[in-house]
């Protein structure tokens, strides 16, 4: 792993793979509510003006035409930023991808707080919450370009319904080309005796630094990407809430019903570690730069760091 | 195929369905005997289809978005062969496939439908895909009009015109009541003509109980570029007196002498009118 190499977009990366997969396979299709270029896929825009689809500023449609779509044996992707296709067409994704089970791949792009200068109505900070009570779902997180890429090439090929939840940051490189990606199984970042911080997506770099701030005070933790929201990683998280007595999750979620949330539920059944839930509170976020509103909210490496100190020293 | 024969199976079925809503004791009767006559025209006349391939790739599509009066279409299903009779009185049983709202676990049925205003998007990307693919055939799709009233349609609407979908049918089933009462008191869902016109669709205003005018709607629908939209004009409840026009009757189960007197009513009717399937 090469750390602090400036990565890529999560957006530009998914556009390289659609374009890859739409030359070997004319059934995959992509549909946009008006937001092409906020996807990064104005290149694939240009060179497939037949496999795109625009709804215009319309995300139930949006939903509904690609269950139509996927019925009839197309593949598409649905792309439209989170905060609107995981609440204003909620519905068309419980009824018309998860229950009549159609092969749409739903891909909310500016995810979390992404648009942290916008205001709530374009915070997407309750989409895993809303996402993961839906049956027949999967559930997905990249963290850099390489492990996007990875998970791409694998919706292109999957007959399930899925959410992937992306963000607008550059995201640093975690892997390399030879990252593995299998589906529900989560990775180790890095190995570590004294607890373990579970992160997704682009929280997962904050894990990652959070640990290197633990390790220069001789505390080593175990960071886990747990890019599968759904079905979680269950046998990763028996172990690791097995083996220490207090473990910590990340991420750009409200703290009710995300990542932490999912861990708790598991880690109640028998574990014996407490779990500690980094998050977004129960509050419409602040604005600001992204970064400066992670800030605010404890959401940094060192941060992070100092509370896990607390908590395990207390 | 004969109109008569046509308005037989319209009084056959409407029996079948008033039986198995009072034997199950439930049922969206006023709506299923509403789009009766649509259902056969389309299944008996109109539909390419093949119930003993039903996943056909030519085969005509059929999107129920007014999924509630699913009694009647799972009696047409049973009928047309996609599946048994004997399965057909599963319906409203534990653990049953032929659930209150059409179930694409069951052969025959496109995709899942129930919550209102969902229909006409999904019809609007099969029909796309028909585009797409060269195929010839045609997607259709039944709406109430009190579903009229569900912001989505009008986002289907206007998709299915910009994407010239010529090969797009939707019906309403414009009985003029819902739940609660006439469309007027609970939504004013008036000038549907004009307001799908001005979404740049064909449209036609018919008879929506009167077999004739069903037919030939549905079999001159335009190829012009543009969708087309048939407002049927029916009554709720129709074929039964005490149920007709009757916005209660849009979820009621009749009573041992309201169901005694219909099928006496159906009887003499099947028997007089049309012995042996012949009026």
């Amino acid at each position: 792993m090469e750390k602090n190499k400036p990565g890529r977009k999560a957006g530009e990366v998914m556009c390289e793979v659609l374009i890859e997969q739409a030359q070997k396979n004319k059934d995959i299709l992509v549909l946009t509510s008006d937001s092409r270029g906020s996807a990064s896929l104005k290149p694939y825009a240009e060179k497939f003006p037949e496999q795109i689809i625009e709804v215009g500023i319309a995300e139930q449609n949006l939903v509904g035409i690609s269950a139509g779509l996927a019925s009839s044996g197309r593949r598409p992707f649905a792309v439209s930023p989170a905060a609107f296709l995981t609440m204003r067409s909620i519905e068309q994704v419980k009824v018309d991808v998860s229950y009549s089970n159609t092969n749409v791949k739903l891909v909310g792009i500016s995810g979390g707080n992404s648009y942290s200068d916008l205001g709530m109505s374009h915070h997407s900070l309750q989409d895993l919450a809303i996402t993961r009570a839906i049956p027949n779902l999967e559930i997905f997180m990249p963290c850099d370009q390489f492990q996007t890429r990875k998970m791409f090439e694998y919706l292109a090929q999957s007959d399930k319904p899925a959410y992937i939840r992306i963000g607008k940051q550059v995201l640093k490189d975690c892997y390399d080309e030879n990252i593995e990606f299998v589906p529900g199984k989560a990775n180790v970042l890095k190995e570590g005796k004294d607890t373990a911080i579970i992160g997704s997506g682009e929280t997962l770099n904050i894990a990652m630094e959070a640990a290197e701030w633990l390790e220069k005070d001789g505390i080593s933790a175990k960071v886990i990407d747990m890019h599968t929201i759904k079905p979680l990683d269950d046998e990763l998280i028996d172990e690791i809430s097995q083996e220490y007595q207090q473990i910590f999750s990340i991420e750009e979620h409200s703290i009710f019903g995300g990542l932490g949330s999912a861990v708790s539920e598991r880690v109640a059944q028998g574990g014996k570690a407490k779990l500690k839930i980094f998050g977004f509170p129960d509050e419409p976020a602040i604005s600001g730069k992204q970064m400066e509103v992670f800030d605010y909210y404890g959401l940094t490496g060192e941060k992070i760091a100092n509370e896990i100190k607390k908590i395990l020293n207390s | 195929m004969q109109i008569q024969y046509l308005e037989f199976k319209a009084l056959e079925m409407r029996k079948k369905v008033w039986k198995m809503i009072y034997d199950s004791g439930t049922g969206h009767t006023g709506s299923d005997l509403s789009c009766t006559d649509i259902l056969i025209a389309l299944y008996y006349d109109v539909l390419k289809i093949n119930p003993a391939e039903p996943k056909w790739v030519d085969r005509d599509r059929y999107i129920q978005s007014k999924g509630h009066a699913v009694e009647i279409l799972w009696s047409v299903l049973a009928d047309k062969g996609f599946f048994s009779e004997n399965k057909l009185k599963t319906y409203g049983k534990f653990h049953t496939d032929l659930i209150g709202h059409p179930n694409n676990k069951v052969a025959g049925i496109e995709m899942n439908t129930g919550s209102l205003g969902h229909g006409l998007s999904i019809a609007v990307g099969v029909a796309l895909n028909a585009k797409i693919t060269n195929k010839d055939y045609l997607t259709y799709t039944l709406m109430g009009d009190g579903e009229q009233a569900e912001g989505s349609i009008w986002e289907a609407a206007m998709a299915a015109n910009h994407y010239r979908l010529d090969n797009l049918i939707g019906i309403i089933d414009n009985n003029g009541l819902q739940i609660t009462g006439s469309n007027e008191e609970v939504m004013d869902s008036s000038s549907l003509k004009q307001k799908y016109q001005a979404f740049g669709w064909n449209v036609q205003e018919i008879d929506g109980n009167n077999m004739s005018e069903i037919v030939n709607a549905l079999k001159n629908v335009k190829k012009n570029g543009h969708p087309n939209l048939v407002i049927a004009h029916t009554l709720k409840g129709k074929g039964v007196k005490v149920a007709e026009d009757r916005a209660e009757w849009h979820h009621k189960v009749p009573t041992k002498e309201q169901y005694e007197a219909a099928m006496a009513d159906f009887d003499k009717k099947l028997g007089g009118d049309f012995e042996n399937g012949e009026k």
